[in-house]
């Protein structure tokens, strides 16, 4: 602590004289990136970063709205990107300073062209699944050796979240991607903006939410990994990481991650850079040095979500590139969706619903 | 004080203390009020910022549709009733609890006095969001409340305490339990010694002196506290947010679900505007019942 009192007061006087250090304002996601990757960027460039996190899209959203966020670097999913392309939320990259963008995988960028044509405004940061974390061992003890741990019906079938309900089941509080994955469950098609189907999937989450225990979008991590809760509707990457605390914890629980097999959600996270950031020229650098093979792979090799780096692939562990659930099988992905822009009015529907999911209001 | 009211220096001093507090007011309600007062009179759009201007060329283009809609959907009046009913037991709990504690306080000597006021404030030192984590962890089901009583052998299974509606009391109580103890405080150390010696020794039983002297007297604190843990309580958001359950609704939450996701900062500003007018009523109701009293 000493230590670290003295470092933080050297760097504050080496500031003083130094008024014109250059400075990079970074919005990212929580948990998001490896431990040395500022550290690393600070020492090549010289320019000092303000790294702050978020844990939603829709607080992202609401600051980039608003304007003057003071970010320079953000990373949006790419469906709520559109919209705030749309809303003139970000400014072209000048792909001229970004010559990394040759590693970056051709046919998953394309993809995410179809959030932003030509790929004009953002580049992949990280791309994963929304499916369900489970802690192997709770869920044997109350379902046996056939629980349906391969489909939605673990989480949205009455009889199965029932008795699952002791253990504590949680949902991600992201309306966008809980109820189209309920529609997917219910077999409908979990891209429909179609007001019934909609309301269908909102009937699914209603009829499990007494088993239900919260919906929230960081903190079924820590409970995971815990064993204070046994099955999760998560993030692909957050319930890698819940499993790796727990190994480190050793406390013996044992946390797996599925995509069910009626399909899940896939994402692309996006950097780009708001229309009024205060240092546009750090914020390439910063995005082109993501881009940098070694420094995308040691994220991948600490956040345990799949990048979109072609180059770094062979730089991934092992572990990480074989499994599955971080790099589904050509199989599988032909099951995954990506989200809809939903409009202002199916925006209202979805937000109705989900209180109503929520609060039973 | 009168004698003086009418030199001119002290009248100027007079406007000087007055000023300075509606200068704040304007500054930092009356303002950001009118501004959310006028984004409830728009219209949502995918722009940034994302509603319409409410004068367009020349013309008054607002309307009230906004606060149409909150009467079209009984989820608002719901969300209002509730987030009542949570600040109204919160704050009855918090005087129940408060009230000893104040007393003790008054009457304790010192150094006790000082060292006791000292406990209260100190938890004001860490900042408020992590004492509402620590809560969380406090209630796990592997958290160590739980393992105690498992060890105990009172329970036999973990209880769910977090996300219950008995989370959020417990969360509310004592986040502002001190703005009860500290004006109670402030009324009860006052109180002048002489009447209760009158009251005893003109017969009174200790809890009669109680009723009809300590307690009146101390009215002013009591209602100086229940204000300053009713009115943050019923627009809380962080305490139902981290503690509450799925069905938890209070009306901070739904405002968060209009602001952000539903993205309608129209309808927002229409519930944040419309709670203000609002927690006027119970506010005033409380007054009230307290004013034969005073």
């Amino acid at each position: 602590m000493k230590m670290r009192i003295a470092l933080t007061l050297s760097t504050l006087l080496a500031a003083g004289p130094l008024a014109a250090q250059e400075v990079l304002n970074v919005y990212n996601w929580s948990d998001y990136i490896a431990e040395d990757t500022i550290e690393k960027f600070e020492a090549e460039t010289g320019i000092q970063v303000n790294y702050d996190v978020y844990d939603s899209n829709e607080v992202l959203e609401a600051k980039m709205l608003a304007g003057n966020s003071g970010y320079d670097v953000v990373v949006p999913t790419s469906d709520f990107l559109q919209r705030q392309i749309a809303a003139g939320a970000y400014q072209p990259l000048d792909k001229s300073k970004l010559p990394n963008l040759e590693n970056m995988d051709p046919q998953l960028m394309e993809r995410a062209a179809a959030y932003d044509a030509g790929n004009e405004h953002a580049v992949i940061y990280m791309w994963g699944t929304t499916g369900i974390g489970y802690n192997a061992g709770m869920v044997e003890e109350r379902l046996g050796a056939d629980a349906p741990t391969d489909s939605w019906a673990l989480v949205f079938d009455p009889e199965v979240a029932a008795r699952l309900s002791d253990c504590g089941i949680t949902v991600l509080n992201a309306p966008t991607e809980v109820i189209p994955a309920a529609m997917a469950y219910a077999g409908l098609d979990p891209t429909s903006t179609d007001p019934a189907d909609l309301e269908k999937g909102a009937e699914v989450v209603e009829g499990v939410r007494e088993y239900i225990r919260y919906f929230h979008s960081s903190q079924y991590i820590t409970d995971l990994a815990n064993g204070d809760v046994c099955v999760s509707v998560g993030w692909s990457g957050d319930v890698f990481q819940a499993q790796a605390r727990a190994v480190e914890a050793e406390n013996g629980v044992d946390i797996a991650y599925t995509i069910p097999s009626e399909g899940a959600l896939v994402w692309f996270d996006m950097m780009a850079i708001p229309v009024d950031a205060p240092n546009p020229d750090a914020a390439h650098r910063f995005i082109n040095f993501v881009m940098d093979p070694q420094i995308t792979a040691d994220i991948t090799n600490y956040v345990w979500y799949a990048n979109a780096n072609a180059a770094s692939m062979e730089l991934v562990d092992e572990e990480i590139t074989s499994d599955p659930g971080i790099f589904p099988t050509a199989e599988v992905r032909e099951k995954l969706w990506t989200a809809p822009v939903y409009d202002s009015r199916t925006d209202r529907v979805v937000t109705r619903l989900w209180t109503r999911v929520a609060t039973g209001q | 004080m009168s004698h003086v009211a009418g030199s001119p220096r002290m009248s100027w001093r007079r406007w000087l203390v007055v000023a300075i507090p509606m200068l704040w007011l304007g500054v930092f309600f009356l303002l950001p009020f009118i501004e959310v007062a006028r984004i409830s009179l728009a219209d949502p759009a995918l722009a940034r910022p994302p509603y319409t201007a409410i004068w367009a060329d020349g013309r008054f283009t607002g309307d009230l549709e906004n606060f149409l809609f909150l009467l079209s959907d009984s989820l608002y009046v719901n969300a209002y009733l509730s987030s009542i009913r949570f600040a109204f037991v919160s704050t009855v709990l918090a005087l129940l609890i408060g009230y000893p504690m104040a007393y003790a306080i008054a009457r304790a000597r010192e150094p006790w006095r000082t060292v006791l006021l000292f406990l209260v404030i100190l938890p004001f030192w860490t900042s408020f969001l992590l004492r509402v984590y620590a809560l969380v962890g406090l209630m796990n089901p592997t958290g160590p409340i739980n393992q105690l009583l498992l060890w105990l052998g009172l329970i036999g299974e973990p209880l769910v305490m977090r996300q219950t509606d008995f989370a959020v009391y417990v969360g509310i109580v004592y986040t502002y339990l001190p703005f009860m103890i500290l004006p109670l405080y402030a009324v009860l150390s006052k109180l002048d010694d002489a009447l209760l010696e009158a009251s005893a020794d003109l017969g009174a039983h200790p809890a009669v002196t109680f009723l009809t002297v300590t307690l009146p007297l101390s009215l002013p604190g009591v209602v100086a506290g229940a204000m300053l843990v009713f009115i943050p309580s019923i627009g809380e958001f962080v305490i139902p947010a981290l503690l509450g359950g799925p069905d938890t609704l209070m009306i901070g939450q739904v405002l968060w679900n209009e602001f952000f996701s539903a993205r309608d900062w129209t309808v927002a500003s229409a519930v944040a505007v419309a709670m203000l007018l609002l927690i006027v009523l119970p506010i005033l109701w409380l007054q009230k019942m307290m004013e034969p009293a005073r």
